[in-house]
């Protein structure tokens, strides 16, 4: 049984119960029976917030509430279970059917470079490449830009600017992935092929990332998309963590004759960093599970290449692009064992943000008052 | 500054120019990183109205799609699937959901075995949906050995608990604790407690919630793939491939037809504008639901 919620009224009605040793205390009153209030009967026994007083007692033992509270009860608690158990159903559906490739290939199967369906022989590592260069390019574009805009959002924006700013921040996270694709395909693989490929292969191109021939889908254009998407993560979570550092670190900060961007600096930044970094690691899991979009403008082509402006290949993409063209049933099982690794990845990475970001949340909230 | 030191006042002056233009600066790049920003969100979202809007006639929303080289057609039959599994997906995951979030928030506030169920809610939050369409596919088509709206319907049930969960528990974190003690006063039980006054008070919070929910996965391409599969006539057989109106986009975008990229500059445009509604809705039962003197 659980401890009641209300604590002084259950305090004050423990008492009377307690004092009465002589009577002995019947654990359990038998449902519909007990007809007569008994004084010594065990406060917690009633499913109730509050311990009840024995007149509620007698009341509730004459009412069907007990047994509608305890099926109500036992429903909830099979709701909450219910979202352990999807976990474990998941990871025992992608392991039974992925039991095939992980046979055929052990730990090397994250090692190979070859993906070739026909002589059935399957290595991730190209997706892998594609997934980790494609999601942290992303990021290099996303974190400043959405530090910088939470900063503007929290500290410089004029009142009237911030509901507006804000709520169009938010749409951006409403946007589906399937229109970022279509707009991607459309007007940001142009863009890139024709109009910002040749500036960067001007000026960049002796880094090597940046060579001709570019047709558009590529590497860098997933990044782009994926840094779009996943701004108002990092956006909106960084910015609540900034919000709950108390306001008496800027005030203290403020007051040595700091700057605003001192304040920022001292005060601010430094105090929510963690909850920063865990928002900067939700960001990189969304970036890591994008599929549609970034199957779309990717281009599609394992192989390990520095060229940004060459195609890719990600792990959620190869699922999304070849699943239901495959054929034979290592080839599905290959691919369902690419997605159990995304799913363990996110898993981690999800797990690793959301205590960082709990962290910091938490610690702030007691010093806030 | 005046009552400093002279050599004092030198020095504070030397660095206050210094940290001022530094400040300065910074200012300067959160305001052109938040245009920077604001620009393709108007780009994506202009583009979107023109080329949607110059694209979607009425045969739209009442046709259903034609052979290429033929003309017109449209995605009728997609936006018909969309609501079947939509609804079917929201009829398993919103009970669900709620259920588990009562149950954090009612009679599971302060223990470890709630916390270890919110944290679980939250992590599975961010598995990514192609995953989700993978373990349908490995539940339910694989074992069934055809295609379904059904699986498709589950996996996005399974992306629609987490969050319904968690906003129904906070939202039930806001309800007082003096209105559940009146009615707990009463003699009321506290399943009638949980459902009539603690689950009634924060309604509008929780509607909110499962329409953020619905509009997340409103719009989801990746999990219907390999479980909805998509169809180009009408059905209304969950236990069939169904067409779906995200994936009839994917597939009409990636075509090499231009009279299919119109039909999915327009499927796009109805998409966004039905989960724009539902995310104003949200907004305007966030508003009007905020609970008036909690305290």
């Amino acid at each position: 049984m659980k401890e009641p919620e209300i604590i002084p009224l259950s305090r004050v009605a423990k008492e009377p119960a307690e004092a009465t040793p002589t009577i002995p205390a019947t654990p359990r009153i038998p449902m519909m029976k007990t007809v007569v209030p008994q004084p010594g009967s065990e406060p917690h026994a009633v499913v109730g917030v509050a311990s009840p007083s024995e007149i509620r007692n007698f009341l509730q033992a004459k009412s069907s509430g007990r047994i509608a509270d305890g099926v109500f009860t036992g429903v909830m608690v099979l709701c909450a279970l219910t979202i352990f158990a999807i976990v474990v159903l998941i990871i025992y559906v992608l392991v039974s059917h992925s039991q095939l490739s992980i046979k055929a290939f052990g730990w090397h199967f994250f090692a190979t470079q070859t993906w070739d369906p026909v002589s059935g022989d399957f290595g991730a590592l190209p997706f892998i490449y594609g997934t980790v260069v494609s999601s942290l390019l992303a990021l290099l574009m996303a974190v400043p830009l959405a530090l910088a805009v939470s900063i503007f959002l929290l500290d410089i924006c004029p009142g009237v600017l911030r509901g507006p700013i804000s709520f169009l921040t938010e749409l951006l996270a409403a946007i589906p992935s399937v229109v970022y694709g279509l707009w991607g395909i459309f007007v940001l693989v142009p863009i890139i092929r024709d109009q910002a490929g040749p500036v960067l292969e001007k000026y960049l191109g002796w880094t090597g990332f940046f060579v001709e021939p570019n047709f558009g889908v590529s590497m860098f254009a997933a990044s782009v998309i994926l840094a779009i998407m996943i701004f108002p993560v990092i956006s909106s979570i960084s910015r609540d963590v900034m919000r709950a550092v108390p306001v008496n670190q800027r005030e203290a900060v403020l007051a040595l004759g700091a700057t605003r961007w001192e304040m920022l600096r001292i005060g601010v930044l430094r105090n929510a960093r963690m909850g920063i970094i865990g928002s900067v690691i939700l960001g990189l899991g969304r970036a890591l599970g994008e599929t549609i979009a970034v199957t779309m403008v990717i281009g599609n082509h394992p192989g390990i290449v520095k060229n940004l402006f060459a195609p890719g290949y990600t792990l959620a993409s190869v699922i999304a692009n070849e699943f239901t063209e495959a054929t034979g049933d290592l080839y599905l099982s290959a691919l369902i064992e690419i997605g159990l690794a995304l799913f363990l990845v996110t898993i981690v990475v999800n797990a690793i943000a959301r205590l960082l970001v709990w962290a910091v949340v938490r610690q702030n909230e007691g010093g806030a008052h | 500054m005046s009552a400093l030191p002279v050599r004092s006042r030198h020095v504070a002056g030397f660095v206050t120019l210094r940290r001022s233009v530094t400040n300065h600066l910074v200012t300067g790049v959160a305001i052109i990183s938040t245009v920077l920003v604001l620009v393709p969100l108007v780009a994506i979202l202009g583009y979107l109205l023109y080329k949607g809007a110059s694209s979607l006639n009425l045969a739209f929303f009442t046709h259903v799609p034609v052979p290429i080289g033929v003309g017109g057609g449209g995605m009728a039959n997609a936006i018909a699937g969309s609501a079947a599994i939509l609804g079917l997906a929201s009829l398993l995951g919103i009970p669900l959901g709620i259920g588990a979030g009562v149950y954090l928030a009612e009679y599971a506030r302060g223990t470890w075995f709630g916390a270890a169920v919110r944290f679980t809610a939250d992590v599975l939050n961010g598995v990514p949906s192609i995953v989700m369409g993978l373990s349908a596919y490995a539940l339910i088509v694989a074992r069934q050995q055809h295609f379904s709206g059904l699986a498709g319907s589950v996996a996005l049930a399974i992306m629609m608990v987490p969050t319904v969960t968690r906003t129904t528990e906070e939202m039930l974190a806001t309800v007082p604790n003096p209105v559940r003690e009146a009615a707990l006063g009463l003699g009321i039980p506290k399943w009638r407690t949980v459902l009539s006054i603690s689950l009634r008070t924060a309604s509008p919070g929780i509607i909110t919630g499962c329409m953020l929910a619905f509009a997340r996965v409103a719009g989801e391409t990746a999990p219907l793939l390999f479980t909805a599969f998509g169809n180009q006539f009408w059905s209304f057989d969950l236990n069939q491939p169904i067409a779906a109106l995200p994936l009839q986009i994917y597939v009409y975008a990636l075509s090499p037809y231009d009279e299919w990229h119109r039909l999915a500059w327009a499927g796009a445009l109805v998409l966004i504008v039905m989960i724009m509604v539902s995310v104003t809705l949200v907004r305007i039962f966030a508003n009007r639901g905020a609970l008036k003197g909690g305290h």
